[in-house]
Formats: structure tokens, sequence, C-alpha cells
């Protein structure tokens, strides 16, 4: 599905005479659900595929997003899509796939990334999959680099404010990473007096840093109990539940877009996977999925039935497992393109004009 | 003539008013200090960042990649070394975008000994910089070249790190700035904010004209048959000094080679000098282990090797944990005259 702004379409409360699916005192028209419920499937079935690929030997390595689809798709749908400061600029992390999904991304790009081919336009076969790069879309690259996007977030959010309108930043990682120094560095940068920035802080918290429990390592009650010393408001979402999570995306953005000052989201979220094919990538018993329990729900309301049911999941299999036979046959990345992409062409250099050669000839 | 640092500062000046730079920023850089420095004084587009290195290069990369032109500073380069990561992502992420974004900001930073600085205030950081693939390293010795060079960074649409000598950003120029008044006092008069209470000052900028150095030009500042020697930063006019020492006492001629681009650096003026004189010395200040020096002799051996009359020699920092306070320590680890001198003479007349 295309971009749709908040304002067109389920950005509130459903009108009477619509179908519903409640949540706790929320609500979202059946027609939103259904279509965050196709996005979060299609994207569960890119990653099993893609977790399939790492084991069969078309990829190397898999980390990406189960577990984060019904938050992430929200978030995507209510992104402002678009190229400069007029639109929304994203630093994100690499379990962010449902975003680009919700944003329009084909599976197949995915795929392609996993796949490393030559057709891969995230990074030419260079990145681990899930390490995504649009500048039509103003997503930043993704790094492996956990939690730097904190600290670029101000001078995109900086240029924004600047330029009027109501285009925002959105950066997003885990709850891990918020150790780094970059994080605190991003409420810093966010909140200086005079000069706040339009950026809503995200941080996923599945409450694992690789192997590691948070609970072991993390004192604070909350992460965004951070940003109170800020006065950079915030909330917990369920960021199982895509009702909820659309609500607080809503709430969050509107509140960015309109004051130009920072807020932040605590989605807590699943890791159904593990942390990569690193650790296996097997499925992980006992975390709840947030696609089961929105198909509870969707049934439960009466807006989806066992057969459309099978008939998205079979369609979406069909499409990730289409696009991974597709890539087979696409082309891989050649050695003369090993330096290709590192320069931007300059006026004023006499040895690289244009990219980069290789070491200074003579 | 204008010092290294004013030449700085109207190259700032030029930049934001005639080639888009958006943000120069830093700690400190901003009123009413105008950069510890005062390389940023008077400029419209300066501001004072919080004291979070980390913060100052992830901000640039952020303004560079919403379409702004920022150049920020590191105050010192010896706190540069907490954002090492950053400068290698805002080096690789063009290449592993696959070039969806490029990324026009300058890093300018004060680099090397010179000022009695101790530990943390004497670092050099161009061999830590030469592995930082992506980037593009400039590092000027006078202040017509520290004009050009800053421009030319501003123009450029990738990274691009200006490193300052600091021991030379008090010392005059030889040659005028395009819009340069001639008197050093009216140039002081117009472009140094003054001492004490600054509130209200102004700058009066002279009219200034585009002056680019381009990136990967060396200059051969003194000819001859007898020597090759390299350098750039601070050692660079001592390698000058002793060139000209060496003429007028020994008479021998000797090609220097000031690189002024680390990389991309200039091999087609080194190699053409080697070839003519097969006598080689690299002079730099940095730590002598993995120095950038030795990239440059690797090359020398690899294509020249034939050409080469006596064994090609580096003159480098000493590879210690820092420069000591005591000026004991900055004499006996850094190259000074003497020894450059010394260094010079004895590569030239070493028996073929």
């Amino acid at each position: 599905m295309p971009y749709e702004p908040a304002s067109v379409g389920g950005n509130g409360q459903a009108t009477v005479a619509e179908p519903v699916v409640v949540s706790g005192r929320e609500s979202l028209p059946a027609k939103r659900c259904l279509a965050i419920y196709r996005v979060m499937v299609r994207t569960r079935a890119m990653e099993e595929r893609m977790i399939k690929m790492s084991k069969s030997g078309e990829g190397y390595f898999w980390i990406g997003g189960p577990g984060e689809e019904a938050f992430n798709t929200c978030l995507g749908f209510q992104v402002k899509k678009g190229e400069g400061p007029a639109y929304d600029y994203l630093h994100l992390h690499y379990r962010n796939s449902a975003t680009l999904v919700a944003m329009g991304m084909p599976l197949i790009d995915g795929i392609r990334q996993m796949a490393m081919t030559a057709t891969d336009p995230h990074s030419l076969g260079r990145n681990f999959p899930g390490h995504y790069a649009r500048r039509d879309w103003n997503v930043i690259p993704i790094s492996s680099v956990i939690e730097i996007q904190y600290v670029m977030a101000p001078g995109t959010a900086l240029v924004q404010k600047r330029h009027g309108g109501d285009g925002i930043t959105i950066v997003t990682g885990g709850d891990a990473g918020t150790a780094e120094g970059d994080f605190a560095s991003c409420l810093i940068w966010s909140t200086r007096p005079g000069n706040e920035l339009p950026v809503l802080i995200v941080v996923m918290n599945n409450g694992w840093g690789i192997s590691t429990p948070a609970c072991t390592q993390h004192g604070e009650h909350r992460i965004i109990d951070r940003g109170k010393a800020f006065g950079i408001p915030g909330e917990v979402v369920d960021g199982n539940d895509p009702v909820a999570s659309w609500h607080a995306i809503r709430r969050a953005t509107e509140y960015v877009r309109g004051e130009r000052r920072p807020y932040m989201l605590e989605p807590l979220v699943s890791r159904l996977h593990g942390h990569s094919s690193s650790s296996g990538a097997a499925r992980v018993k006992g975390e709840p999925d947030c696609i089961e329990l929105f198909e509870r729900k969707l049934l439960a309301a009466g807006v989806l039935d066992p057969v459309t049911r099978e008939h998205v999941h079979a369609e979406a299999t069909a499409e990730a497992e289409a696009a991974s036979e597709q890539v087979r046959h696409e082309p891989r990345p050649e050695p003369e393109d090993v330096e290709k992409f590192t320069y931007a062409p300059s006026p004023v250099d006499v040895v690289y004009p244009g990219d980069y050669t290789g070491l200074p000839p003579a | 003539m204008a010092t290294l640092v004013q030449a700085v500062r109207m190259a700032l000046h030029y930049g934001e008013t005639h080639l888009g730079a958006t943000d120069i920023f830093g700690e400190d850089v901003g009123p009413p200090l105008g950069g510890v420095f005062t390389a940023t004084q008077g400029l419209k587009t300066a501001w004072n960042s919080p004291l979070d290195e980390r913060g100052i290069i992830g901000t640039a990369m952020g303004i560079a990649y919403a379409g702004g032109r920022p150049v920020a500073e590191i105050q010192f380069c010896d706190y540069g070394f907490n954002t090492i990561d950053l400068l290698k992502v805002a080096g690789n992420q063009r290449w592993a975008g696959a070039g969806h974004y490029d990324l026009p900001m300058v890093l300018m930073t004060p680099s090397g000994s010179g000022i009695r600085g101790s530990l943390y205030h004497s670092h050099s950081f161009e061999s830590w910089a030469s592995r930082l693939a992506g980037w593009k390293i400039v590092m000027p010795s006078n202040a017509l070249d520290a004009y050009g060079l800053m421009l030319a960074a501003i123009k450029d649409p990738n990274p691009v790190l200006v490193l300052l000598p600091k021991a030379l950003l008090r010392v005059r120029g030889e040659q005028l700035i395009p819009g340069e008044p001639a008197d050093e006092n009216v140039l002081k008069e117009m472009i140094d904010a003054p001492v004490g209470d600054r509130t209200g000052w102004q700058p009066r900028w002279p009219e200034l004209q585009e002056y680019v150095v381009p990136i990967g030009q060396a200059a051969v500042v003194r000819e001859g048959g007898d020597l090759t020697v390299v350098s750039y930063g601070r050692t660079l006019p001592l390698c000058v000094q002793a060139a000209d020492d060496l003429r007028d006492q020994e008479g021998m001629q000797c090609d220097v080679i000031d690189l002024r681009s680390i990389f991309p650096y200039d091999w087609k003026a080194i190699s053409a000098s080697v070839a003519k004189t097969g006598r080689v010395l690299i002079v730099n200040e940095d730590t002598e282990v993995t120095n950038f020096g030795e990239h440059l002799l690797r090359r020398v051996i690899d294509e020249h090797f034939y050409d080469l009359l006596v064994r090609p020699r580096v003159l480098l920092g000493k590879h210690v944990p820092g420069i000591g306070l005591n000026q004991v320590y900055e004499k006996n680890t850094v190259p000074q005259y003497d020894g450059i001198r010394a260094a010079m003479h004895a590569v030239a007349t070493e028996a073929a």
C-alpha cells in the first residue's frame, strides 16, 4: 500500500458506520487493520525466506525484524514519504523491514540485498540484509554499528526545523544500544535551549542485547524515563499491538510535527528469531507473536475469516518465494564494482574528478 | 599578510557567503569566542555546540544528509579519537549505500605539535585519517594554501578533513589572498575580534575572491636535482629552510614537495621528482609505526626501485605514547630543524 498521510483514513477513532478493531479504549477501521495485517504477513514471509537463504547458502548472514512488524508497519504507514527536508528523515536500524514494506518497498528489494546481487538497490550486494538506503524516501543508510543513527538524527532535524513545514526526523534503535553515549547525545542535541528539534526518538525494547538480558545490565525503570530530564515527553506502548502502536505513533508524530520538539516512544516488542543467524535464527518459543495476536483480534472482530487468513499467508509466501527464485537469475557484482560509489564527482579534485579508481596514478 | 588562521577564517566567510556553507560549528566555535584559535570569529553561520565530539560529527553528517553543507570543528584532533567509527561511517556510507547519498561535510581540526601542548594537544592525525577510505584529507602549510584548500574542501561533495598545523596558525603568509588588504594591520582591524568585550562587534570583510587549491595537487616549493623531500604541515617550512640553507652553504639543490593533500596524494609530483633525483626523504611528525609516510615509501620502492641511487628514508615522530610537556620531550620526539637538515644532507650526499 502506498503512503497515506495520517490525516487521510484511520488517523483517529473509526466512525460509527465502519467496522472497527478495538484494543483497549482505542480502535482502528477494519480496512486500515487489514492493510497493516497484510504488510506484517508479507514482511514476515520475506524475513522467513531470508532466514532460509542464510541456511541454504544463498546468503551468508541474516538479521532482521520478526517480532517488530506490528509497530514498524504502523510507523511506515505514517511516514511523510519523500525526498528532502520537507519530508520525514528515517534513521532506522536493521530490524525495520516492515517500515520499508509499508512504505512500498517490494519484497524482492529486501531479498536482493540478502542475495547480494548487483540489482540490490540499497547496497549493491555489499551490506547485510535489512541495511536499507533510499534517497528518494529519505532513508539514511542503515549501519551495523549500534546506535550511531541517534547521533545523526539531530542533524537532519536541524535542517528540517530551519526549513519549516512539518517534516520530522524519526530515529529507531534497540534498547541495548541506549547504553551507548550516542543515545545521550541525541537527547542533549535535540533539546538545546531555543534549538529544540523535531525528532521522534523510538527505542524498540525487546529486552535483549544479543545474548544478554537487558534486566541484567540496565537499572533504569523505563528507557523513556531518561527523556524526562530533558523535558522530552514519551510513552511506552505495546509494540505487538498494531492498534495501540498506530495511535501511539499518531500522537507522537502529531506532537513532533506540530511542536517541532522531540518525543520518545518505547514499544515493547518480541524478538522471534534471536539476534541474527549468528545465534541460529531459530524460532524462539514463549515470546508473543504480533501476527498471531493480531489475527486472533481480527478474527474475533469479524474483519478476517480463516479462508482470507490462509490466502494472505499463501500470497505472501508465494511472493517471497517468487522473489528469491527471480534473484537467483539476476547479475552479481563484478570485480570492477569494488571501488564504485566511493566518491561523488568533484570539480575540485584533480586525482578523482569522478569516482575512486584505486591509488593515485602516476 | 594574513596569518594561516586568518586565512581559514576568510575562507569560511567566503564559504558561507559564496559556496553554500550552512553551518560552521563545534565547541566554542560561535560567539563570543569564535574558536580557541580565532578561526571562526565573526562568521554569520558559526554556532556553539555541546562539548560532545561524537555529537558534532553525527550532527554534521545529518546536516549533510539533509542537503546542508556543514563545516564542523573538533577543537583539537587529539579529541577526535572517540569519533573514529563515525568518521569511518561518514567515509563509507556512499559506498555502502550504493551511491544514494553524497555527504558534503568538512571537518577541520588543529593537528600536530608546536604549541607546547603536552599529551593531548600535540597529536597528529593524518596517519589515522589516511585509513578512512571515502574521505579526502588536506593539510596546508601556509595561509594562501589554507584559504585555497578550505574553499576546495567546502566545494567538494565528499567528506573532507582539513588538518590545520597548529604550530603554523599564527604564521603570516608570503602571498596575498585574493582580495586581502595589503596592510596586515588593516586586515586585523577589519576581521579580528577585539580582546575583551565583543558585544556589538561586527567584522568588515574584505572583498575576497575565489581561489581554489585543487585537492590532490602538491606544490613543488623548491626545485633541485640532488634530493626529493616530501613533507606537509609543520615540518614543511623546516624542510624549506633546510633546503635553502643547504643550497646557500653546501650548494645542494633539493626538490621540496609540499604534499598539501594527504589523500588523494599527488603521486605524479612525487614520482616525477624521485625519477629525477633518485634520493628520497619523507618527513612528517606523526608517530613512526604505520605512518602515512611509510605508504609513500612503499610506493617509492615498488615503483622506483631501479631509479633509486641510495636507500630512501623517512624522518618521523617517535613511537612513544605522547609528547611530554617539558620541551626536552617535544624536541626529541618530533622532527626539528637540525634533524631534518642532517637527514637531508645525509640522503643527498650518501655515496651511490
